[in-house]
């Protein structure tokens, strides 16, 4: 269990860290509020709609689904990387076939422009 | 009182978890807004994802908080703000019809938990020292994981990333033709 120390420090210093700003901001802040301030950001132009229904483009939802893909990728690496010096060259060779094929996807959203944003 | 509290210190994380993970999960459907339902999910997932550290299936716990809390959740937040669900207001009369069905459905998964809980002290069950060791020589759960997924499990490995082209090619074609038609927003 006390390996698990540090993983409660990271989760303890994660949490205080936005409560302590939060605390700092309301000490320091001057407190005029306006609702001018409170509009959402938008470039410097006036906004359309209230924040809450500004919809985002679907543009978005493609990327969304290939971080998902690459993100479970991701997963494969995690014990393959714990195990890499027992697995040896057995190991590279084979995780080195499982990036190609996903490398096969890479090239194939790079070409029909799933990455590009124009 | 010591020696009680560093006995039951596992059982006692255990309960906070677990009651954490089922509060957050009465949150996504009490919740009006959804993105505060999105967000309580978080909560359970990341409760659960507490659960297996307690098992020892760290691996697992891993795998929890990167593809449910890191990829589902992102995928949730994009479809809550693509289609614009706003705080639901009143009551939504076609939730009713769905009670008959979550009634059938409690009894069903209530009557299997109970079965598994009175069967569970008898029958084959893992091998626990099966998932913390390696070769014989313990070690940790993650490795435990990688030793048996890249050597004894090699070619469903490989197959997965077939499965994953397949999804992200499957993505990008289906994306584009939605594209297509929302060009310029």
């Amino acid at each position: 269990m006390s390996a698990y120390i540090p993983i409660l420090l990271f989760i303890l210093v994660a949490v205080s860290f936005p409560i302590i700003t939060i605390l700092i901001a309301k000490l320091v802040q001057a407190g005029r509020h306006d609702p001018v301030k409170a509009e959402p950001y938008e470039c410097g132009i006036k906004p359309t709609s209230e924040a809450h229904d500004t919809r985002f483009s679907v543009r978005y939802y493609l990327i969304a689904v290939l971080f998902v893909v690459f993100d479970v990728e991701t997963v494969f690496l995690y014990p393959w990387a714990v195990m890499f010096r027992k697995l040896a060259l057995f190991g590279f060779i084979e995780m080195f076939v499982f990036l190609a094929i996903l490398v096969v996807g890479y090239v194939y959203a790079w070409r029909r422009g799933a990455l590009s944003w124009v | 009182m010591l020696a009680w509290f560093l006995a039951n210190f596992s059982a006692m994380v255990f309960y906070c978890l677990a009651a954490v993970a089922v509060a957050g999960a009465v949150g996504v459907i009490a919740f009006r807004s959804p993105v505060h339902a999105a967000l309580s999910l978080l909560g359970s997932f990341l409760a659960v994802a507490g659960v297996f550290v307690l098992l020892h299936a760290e691996f697992l716990a891993a795998v929890q908080i990167l593809v449910y809390a890191g990829g589902v959740m992102v995928l949730f937040l994009f479809v809550i703000m693509l289609v614009n669900v706003r705080t639901l207001t009143g009551e939504g009369q076609y939730v009713r019809r769905l009670v008959p069905a979550a009634v059938v459905l409690g009894i069903v998964l209530a009557v299997l938990i109970g079965v598994g809980v009175v069967a569970g002290g008898q029958g084959a069950v893992a091998d626990p020292a099966a998932l913390t060791a390696v070769a014989g020589v313990p070690l940790g759960n993650t490795e435990a994981v990688g030793w048996s997924l890249y050597r004894d499990y090699l070619l469903p490995f490989e197959v997965v990333s077939l499965v994953l082209l397949v999804a992200m090619i499957g993505a990008i074609v289906l994306g584009r033709k939605d594209l297509g038609a929302k060009e310029g927003a």
